[in-house]
């Protein structure tokens, strides 16, 4: 081989996995005892194992990532580990890509298939006329074949809202993008900053959703199958969106206190800005399949 | 240490990372590849056999009509941990572990692309192992609704364990996934100069389209897992149709999951016996392009026939001959695998050492297997053969003597290269010899037993059963007794008794796994070889 090749960087025995591990045992075990004890009178200590599991993994993500930083900015790494990053952050968004598949597949199965059969579709008339006769087969499905009532959520008002402060905030990423590689500190710290703002207030926006679903529409998490889709959907996008921006933020941090990454070397803004934009596109498709259509 | 360095290393020579922890960190802190893929094997073995001790209460249950030894409630919570930690806890791991240990060195890298995130994806599944099997200790027991938790069992119907069992999936999604990424961005980003698409090793081919499936599906779990708690504790009615939801969605998502899950445990073990038919033939591979489109072309099928195993719940009739076809269609790469097996081995010098008879074993038993799988594809014939000892017998004869005679038969065929000395063969032949019998005492007279209508799940049944539930039970003793002569043997390997083993090991070895020393170094590779 003619060509000169750069050791790829194999790390010391590292303690941070195994702590992770078990601060995720803790959190599977706590939220599952969690569940299990709530509403009970006795209550239980599901709550606490469960956030302290979380502590530990905050701990483990900052003692884990600083060991990346250092390592990192003290030169150890091959553009082949570089490569082997930015190929495992491409994987990770398509696995997230297939548990949103998962419940907008249970969105399509609701409305294409189980209600219209509820209602006596296909060969299902004698289930519609002898199980549940008074149910009329709608999406959005406002009155279950039990007889829960909703109201629906418009997709005009602060959706609408959302959607175009999503797409702004990617576009606001973008140019912060651009900002870096032309080495440009000031706009590159004022535009990440600016979708950091964006992001926090479509979550706020959000919640103000919510609390209007809950109070003025009686639209809530049980409220049958439309409730559970619009709920699990649109609130598992937020969980993200929350992720993301906390993503953005520490990226941030790191540019305004610490100077972190160059023009050419940012794999981990990239990484933070790759998990923006994916979480844009799955608003997108909730705004169409959830709120409009 | 200088981060520029040209590749002319020596073999031998040795930098600063050539050192090996010891005592109890240096399994617990572990970055080396080599160390992880036994970890993983040795988890998989005690997996193996703590789900082969469920079976056994199964089975003792079911050696005579009525009810002798446990209650049905309790039936029901040893065949559905039963099934979870066999399929999760040993066939997925010991494949993990086998591609820890085998892809680097046969792609010729010095680790898996993330090492530390690898000691992370084992780690993760003790604890998530622990959580599932601590609630048969719990008030109201370990979930008892079957390995494939079908809604309203697992909802409606289910003790508080099924909270346990859903943060449990989660924990082992989150390990399949990132240890998916791990090999998938190993096998891309890691091979030696030269190592081109077509010169990969089939076992590299077959975890690399196996990898995919895991990251395309995993998650697909822990979303259907998510409806199932929120449907249980927080008031949603995903598959309860007095809320607008259906039953029958569960088993759409789940199955969609389910089928290329079935599929990531049996492509490994097609990469294995594709490693170990040539050997022992000493023949290359017969039809190798043909191999890798098969695999891929089975993984593409494994995502469009999961209606299959839900032909009776009342889909369309469209839907049903859709999945009854489609399901067809996957026996041709599956027959074009076989045939290059034993075309491979058409006028080989062809020697019988333990792997090989292993291998053998799986074209013919799993090939059983497959084609009472064609038999079950055919919908009208599955009315009658839903949910009975076929159905058993069936996925038994493509994950026992398929899934884990493939594994059993890699770990002999690289067991002198990991640890340096060989296993005893008499010992190795006895334990395959008694494997083979009692495996088909035990699971053969299933299809008889199955045809005839005895029904799968149930802990008592008609009188008319009665001999040959008996027979199979004892095949049962006898198989999961005969597995005690396979762990003897691995461990004199590990403490290094036996002879010394050849750096190729075997005659007729091909691959960069056999060009390195037995037992391999602890790091190799860490200069890539040039692959012509």
């Amino acid at each position: 081989m003619s060509t000169t090749h750069q050791r790829y960087y194999v790390p010391h025995d590292s303690g941070w996995p195994i702590f992770g591990a078990v601060a995720l045992l803790l959190v599977g075990y706590g939220a599952a005892s969690w569940v299990t004890q709530a509403g009970k009178p006795e209550g239980g200590n599901g709550v606490y194992i469960f956030w302290a599991g979380i502590a530990l993994l905050v701990v483990m993500l900052f003692g884990w990532f600083g060991t990346v930083i250092r390592e990192s900015t003290s030169g150890l790494y091959s553009d082949q580990l570089d490569r082997s990053f930015r190929q495992c952050m491409a994987w990770f968004i398509f696995s997230e890509v297939m548990f949103f598949l998962a419940f907008f597949g249970a969105l399509f199965y609701a409305r294409v298939i189980a209600v219209p059969w509820l209602g006596g579709a296909g060969n299902n008339a004698m289930t519609g006329e002898l199980l549940w006769p008074q149910f009329d087969a709608v999406w959005p499905v406002l009155k279950t074949p039990g007889g829960t009532e909703t109201q629906p959520m418009p997709w005009s008002g602060i959706p609408l809202i959302n959607t175009l402060i999503l797409l702004a905030s990617s576009v606001t990423l973008q140019v912060a993008h651009t900002a870096i590689e032309l080495g440009n500190r000031a706009r590159l710290k004022v535009f990440l900053g600016l979708t950091i703002v964006l992001g926090a207030v479509f979550l706020g926006f959000q919640v103000y959703e919510y609390v209007h679903a809950y109070r003025d529409l009686g639209l809530r998490l049980d409220s049958g199958i439309y409730g559970n889709t619009f709920f699990l959907l649109t609130g598992f996008h937020g969980l993200h969106v929350t992720i993301g921006a906390i993503l953005l933020l520490v990226i941030w941090l790191r540019i305004v206190i610490k100077d972190h990454f160059t023009a050419d070397k940012h794999f981990g803004f990239q990484a933070a800005a790759w998990y923006w934009h994916f979480v844009d596109v799955v608003w997108l498709n909730l705004f169409i399949f959830v709120y409009v259509l | 240490m200088s981060t520029e360095q040209t590749g002319a290393l020596h073999p031998g020579e040795h930098l600063d990372h050539e050192h090996k922890p010891r005592g109890i960190t240096r399994w617990l802190y572990s970055t080396n590849h080599k160390d992880i893929g036994t970890l993983y094997l040795l988890f998989s073995l005690a997996m193996l056999f703590i789900g082969g001790s469920l079976a056994m209460v199964i089975r003792a249950e079911l050696f005579q009509p009525g009810l002798q030894f446990v209650d049905p409630h309790f039936f029901n919570q040893m065949t559905t941990v039963h099934g979870l930690v066999m399929v999760f806890g040993a066939v997925m791991p010991a494949f993990v572990g086998l591609a820890n240990w085998m892809v680097p060195l046969m792609i010729g890298a010095p680790d898996m692309a993330l090492p530390r995130v690898n000691n992370w994806s084992f780690w993760i599944l003790p604890c998530a192992f622990a959580i599932l099997l601590s609630t048969l200790f719990m008030e109201g027991g370990a979930p008892a609704a079957g390995w494939t938790f079908y809604a309203p069992l697992s909802t409606t119907y289910s003790s508080d364990s099924t909270a346990f069992f859903v943060l449990a999936v989660h924990l082992m999604g989150v390990s399949s996934i990132m240890g998916a990424i791990n090999i998938i961005v190993t096998i891309f980003n890691m091979r030696a100069p030269g190592m081109t698409w077509m010169k990969l090793p089939l076992f590299v081919w077959t975890w690399l389209i196996t990898a995919f499936l895991l990251i395309a599906v995993m998650p697909v779990l822990a979303g259907v897992v998510t409806m199932v708690l929120t449907d249980k504790y927080f008031g949603t009615s995903f598959f309860d149709a007095a809320g607008g939801g259906d039953p029958v969605m569960f088993q759409h998502i789940f199955w969609f999951f389910g089928h290329p899950e079935v599929y990531i445990m049996i492509l490994p073990a097609f990469g294995i016996i594709s490693a170990i038919i040539p050997t022992f033939a000493r023949k290359p591979l017969f039809g190798y392009e043909s191999m890798v489109v098969a695999t891929a072309s089975i993984a593409i099928l494994s995502f469009l026939v999961w209606g299959h195993h839900m032909f009776t719940v009342g889909m369309p009739v469209a839907a049903e001959l859709f999945f009854m076809y489609a399901t067809m269609l996957i026996a041709v790469p599956t027959g074009v695998k076989v045939f290059n097996w034993v075309a491979t081995m058409w006028r080989g010098s062809m020697t019988f050492e333990v792997p090989m008879m292993f291998a053998l074993a799986f074209i013919v038993l799993f090939t059983i297997g497959g084609l009472s799988g064609l038999m079950l594809a055919i919908t009208p014939a599955d009315f009658q053969y839903q949910d009975t000892y076929f159905v058993v017998a069936h996925f038994h004869y493509v994950l026992v003597t398929g899934a884990v005679f493939g594994i059993i038969a890699g770990v002999y065929y690289w067991l002198p290269k990991w640890t340096g000395v060989m296993y005893s063969e008499r010992l190795a032949q006895t334990h395959f010899w008694c494997s083979l019998v009692s495996v088909n005492i035990l699971f053969f007279p299933m299809h008889f037993v199955g045809l005839a209508g005895m029904p799968r799940r149930i802990p008592d049944y008609a009188l008319q059963f009665a001999d040959l539930n008996a027979l199979m039970s004892i095949g049962g003793l006898l198989f999961g007794l005969s597995q005690l002569l396979f762990v003897w043997g691995v461990v004199r390997c590990m403490r290094g008794v036996g002879d010394k083993a050849s750096d190729r090991v075997w005659e007729g070895a091909q691959g960069l796994e056999w060009e390195i020393p037995s037992p391999a170094p602890y790091h190799t590779f860490e200069t890539p070889p040039v692959v012509k």
